[in-house]
């Protein structure tokens, strides 16, 4: 998030898309609550009727995969009717011309032939959004887990530029991130394009650094994204090292990805349980777990926390990062000597500019957000006050793309994939926690009434959902949360594998799957 | 616009509290004032997170020039006023409501495990001397041990009418599952339609368990580990859910995890919390974990093992992988759940054991 959480609390405007956050993040959503019952206006765009769309004050239906068009036509109204923060972009952005051009072919009217919103409702979203005083954008995977998931953030971002709602509080473009420390597994460098602390592993500078840090030959190219990785193993890739993913059931294509790792010489997989992943490794390591480890974590404001240990681990559990760094030593390998989470950490903040003014005990109340470039610097709640860090923001001009799959006559739904409040991913976790059960016992495809009876199923009743890349057996409940034409089920539920189905396609640049967007067929059975 | 009347320290103005002069933020109650400066006033319907609501009348104070004393969580502090937290006039009215309290709620000592506010009223009792008894008869407030949640007792025969489950869950939560029915003595905690949490628009959060002062609304989950024997122990750590970074504070005796509780100054969510982080936290103690290394046999199967035997096997295949098709022939993984140091680690291993950039997260899937 470019902004802190408490920042919710402060927008005149907020606008949600693509963000499910009373199931997915629901403390942060007290925040929107609290800010909507003190008045703030709420726009909602989301294919479903989800919460906050029902608190909403436009709530905008978007056909899943349509969100460049929708923004597109909301970018064009804010140019059109001159309420462009002409002073911010002047100061502080750069292609604001070409932009605005750009935009102008764009109007509402078009992006409601791709959205199926109201044009009306797309312009007064886009006038309420500019002329806010405080206008804050959150999204979450609704916008990201597309083929077009950069162009979805870089419209966003145009949005925010373009009306100056950035670098102030209660602005700012705000991703809500899904995973306890899925911020910190980037902070601390686990990418294949960056070193700790985002550090460009195609600079020189930084190359140099770290041969240095880590006493070896760097290698000088981009790695390939986990994506790519799967489909390489077997052939380039014989090796590989998984902690606590269960890769077979959270990433699209399970068929796919169980062959890839099947394929594999080696399979190293470091857990707390014997996922479906494990099942696949040659070797297994237990982890300690959550209460039982010592580390840090960063929330999705960028905030550095610390994690403690409450309770011993069961049996000879250990921290993954003593599995990795003993892994290391038994290859007869100098430098991970580690003895301690602290030691541990407090190497990755003398590496990283990000981490540079902090260590283990400054961390200990967790008041800090990065980047904290020095001793004694105060954090930085808010990102981009004053100027960005790469100098100007860059307008750029994205056009609207199809879904890597559109519904056909033999897949003519569109499934949309997302989570639910009581269970967490696989439910590896809150699977195993007494009580869960009684709130979500089981999957069901969120489907539209009409759509029941249009397609011959029963609520209630089972049902075959299929697309090109396999099929699932699912229980049908009757909802108009989803629209017609519109499917929704999650992927928590290990009897209803529902990425066997998705996996259609990938965005360029991230190759982050669409799993937001996959046509099926739904039948009964 | 401050006056600076207290002595440029942000202060707007000053008042009088137990005869010394304190500065005052315009806004502020004599409470808040009051708390400021230690003062210890005793409440039971505050929470201060919540807007104040003067229901419970213990936190009556004097003030000059008023003939009876007022409610300082409602009253704001203007210029000049003189306060008094302590008489014995306070005691007398502030034992009498206790008595008052005390007498409808048949336990009035309370396992701590109930939630984090849940001694509030057995501390109050004790400070007041206040268990006599003396208004005891008649009770009010119908228990439902017919809610079969796992999660939320509803025990309302210890209810006071502090409304704090009502106003958490609507100013806090925004949920609006819980409501008042009917008034005075005949009133009643309940859901709409009188029904089930589970049938009504209540999230299971236990924000109500955490701020009920009386174990009215418990925590079904720790309660179960009531027998459990040793010391409460808290760990402060934070929530392993969603990546808004929920302050948590661990209960644990021995070695065993009894239950959460939301730190009420976690700098994140500021005493919230939702139903994964407040009750699904069992998993960490389940039979399913992992406890000792496994590799697979000449049979096909995962075995146990000991570590040495793991580790030179994780070793080997990884230096097998090298020397027979280079470097670029292993890939780490490295999770979002752990912490930091794993996804260093990783990193570091995959960088600096092989001289590869061939590592990633799960963020992509």
């Amino acid at each position: 998030m470019s902004n802190p959480l408490a920042d919710m609390d402060k927008p005149d405007v907020i606008f949600c898309i693509g963000t499910n956050m009373t199931e997915c993040h629901p403390v942060a959503a007290t925040r929107i609550k609290r800010a909507v019952a003190r008045g703030a206006k709420l726009i909602v765009a989301d294919p479903r009727r989800i919460a906050l769309a029902e608190m909403a004050d436009i709530y905008l239906p978007l056909r899943v995969g349509s969100d460049v068009a929708l923004l597109l036509g909301m970018a064009h109204t804010i140019a059109r009717e001159g309420l462009m923060d002409d002073g911010f972009v002047a100061d502080r952005t750069t292609e604001g011309r070409d932009f605005v051009e750009h935009v102008l072919e764009y109007p509402p009217e078009w992006a409601e032939s791709i959205t199926g919103v109201d044009a009306k409702l797309i312009a007064e979203a886009a006038r309420w959004y500019a002329k806010a005083d405080r206008g804050a954008i959150y999204y979450t995977l609704g916008i990201t887990e597309h083929i077009c998931g950069v162009d979805n953030v870089q419209s966003l971002c145009n949005l925010a530029l373009m009306t100056g709602n950035v670098g102030r509080e209660g602005t700012g473009i705000n991703p809500m991130r899904g995973q306890n420390n899925i911020q910190g597994a980037g902070d601390s460098g686990a990418l294949p394009n960056n070193y700790p602390g985002f550090q460009d592993v195609l600079d020189p500078a930084y190359q140099a650094k770290f041969a240095e840090a880590y006493g070896r030959e760097v290698d000088l190219e981009l790695g390939p994204t986990k994506v790519t990785a799967l489909d390489m193993c077997g052939d380039r890739i014989r090796a590989m090292i998984i902690n606590g993913e269960n890769t077979v059931v959270t990433d699209p294509d399970r068929e796919h990805c169980e062959h890839a790792l099947r394929s594999l010489d080696h399979l190293v997989v470091i857990d707390i349980f014997l996922t479906e992943t494990a099942q696949l490794a040659d070797v297994v390591l237990p982890a300690t777990a959550w209460a039982e480890t010592d580390g840090v974590c960063s929330n999705t404001e960028r905030r550095v926390q610390r994690l403690r240990k409450a309770v011993d681990p069961p049996g000879e559990a250990k921290p993954d990062w003593w599995c990795v760094s003993r892994i290391a030593q038994r290859m007869g390998l100098k430098g991970f000597e580690f003895e301690s989470a602290k030691q541990v950490f407090n190497e990755l903040c003398s590496l990283s500019p990000i981490y540079a003014g902090l260590d283990w005990d400054l961390i200990e109340h967790g008041e800090y957000h990065w980047p904290v470039p020095e001793r004694g610097h105060p954090g930085t709640p808010i990102l981009h006050k004053g100027e960005f860090e790469n100098g100007r923001g860059i307008f750029q001009m994205i056009r609207y793309r199809d879904p890597a799959e559109t519904i056909s006559e033999e897949y003519p739904i569109w499934l949309t994939t997302g989570r639910r409040l009581p269970a967490y991913h696989t439910r590896t976790q809150t699977g195993r926690s007494a009580g869960i059960e009684y709130l979500l016992s089981e999957e069901r495809l969120e489907m539209h009434p009409a759509d029941v009876s249009k397609w011959g199923l029963e609520d209630g009743g089972w049902a075959m959902m299929s697309s090109p890349r396999g099929q699932v057996r699912i229980k049908v409940e009757a909802n108009d949360r989803s629209p017609p034409g519109t499917v929704f089920a999650s992927f928590s539920f290990n009897d209803v594998p529902v990425n066997f189905l998705t996996g259609g396609g990938y965005d360029p640049i991230t190759h982050t799957a669409e799993l937001k967007v996959c046509p099926v067929r739904v039948e009964p059975v | 616009m401050s006056d600076n009347s207290g002595n440029g320290t942000g202060f707007d103005f000053e008042i009088t509290l137990d005869g010394e002069k304190v500065g005052v933020r315009r806004g502020e109650s004599l409470y808040e004032v009051s708390e400021r400066h230690r003062k210890e006033i005793p409440t039971l319907c505050y929470d201060p997170r919540l807007d104040a609501f003067g229901a419970c009348r213990l936190c009556i104070v004097e003030l000059d020039g008023a003939r009876n004393p007022v409610a300082s969580c409602t009253m704001r502090a203007e210029p000049g006023m003189r306060i008094t937290t302590r008489s014995a006039r306070l005691d007398m009215h502030r034992r009498v409501l206790m008595e008052m309290v005390a007498s409808e709620n048949r336990d009035t000592d309370v396992d701590a495990l109930s939630g984090y506010a849940s001694q509030e009223m057995a501390v109050l009792l004790d400070r007041y001397e206040a268990r006599t008894g003396r208004f005891a008869g008649a009770r009010s407030g119908r228990s439902r041990p017919d809610d079969d949640n796992p999660f939320i007792l509803r025990d309302y025969e210890n209810c006071i009418s502090c409304y704090r489950c009502v106003r958490v869950c609507a100013e806090q939560e925004g949920d609006y599952a819980i409501s008042v029915m009917n008034r005075g003595f005949e009133t009643q905690i309940t859901t709409e339609f009188e029904g089930l949490l589970g049938d009504s628009a209540c999230t299971f959060c236990g924000q109500c368990i955490q701020t009920c002062p009386t174990g009215a609304l418990a925590d079904i989950k720790a309660l179960a580990n009531a027998d459990v024997p040793g010391e409460t122990k808290k760990t402060r750590t934070v929530c392993p859910y969603c990546g808004v970074g929920c302050s948590v504070d661990l209960l644990s005796r021995d070695d065993k995890l009894i239950g959460v509780q939301p730190a009420m100054d976690g700098p994140a969510n500021e005493g919230a919390l939702c139903v994964k982080g407040q009750f699904a936290f069992d998993f960490v103690q389940h039979p399913d974990r992992l406890a000792y290394p496994m590799v697979r046999g000449e049979d096909g199967e995962l075995h146990e093992t000991d570590w040495d035997t793991a580790l030179d096997r994780a070793a080997a295949g990884f230096t097998a992988a090298v020397e027979n098709h280079g470097r670029h022939s292993v890939y780490g993984v490295a999770s979002g759940r752990a912490p930091h140091e794993a996804a260093y680690m990783m990193q570091r291993f995959i960088r600096g054991a092989f001289g590869t950039n061939q590592i990633d997260n799960c963020s992509r899937a």
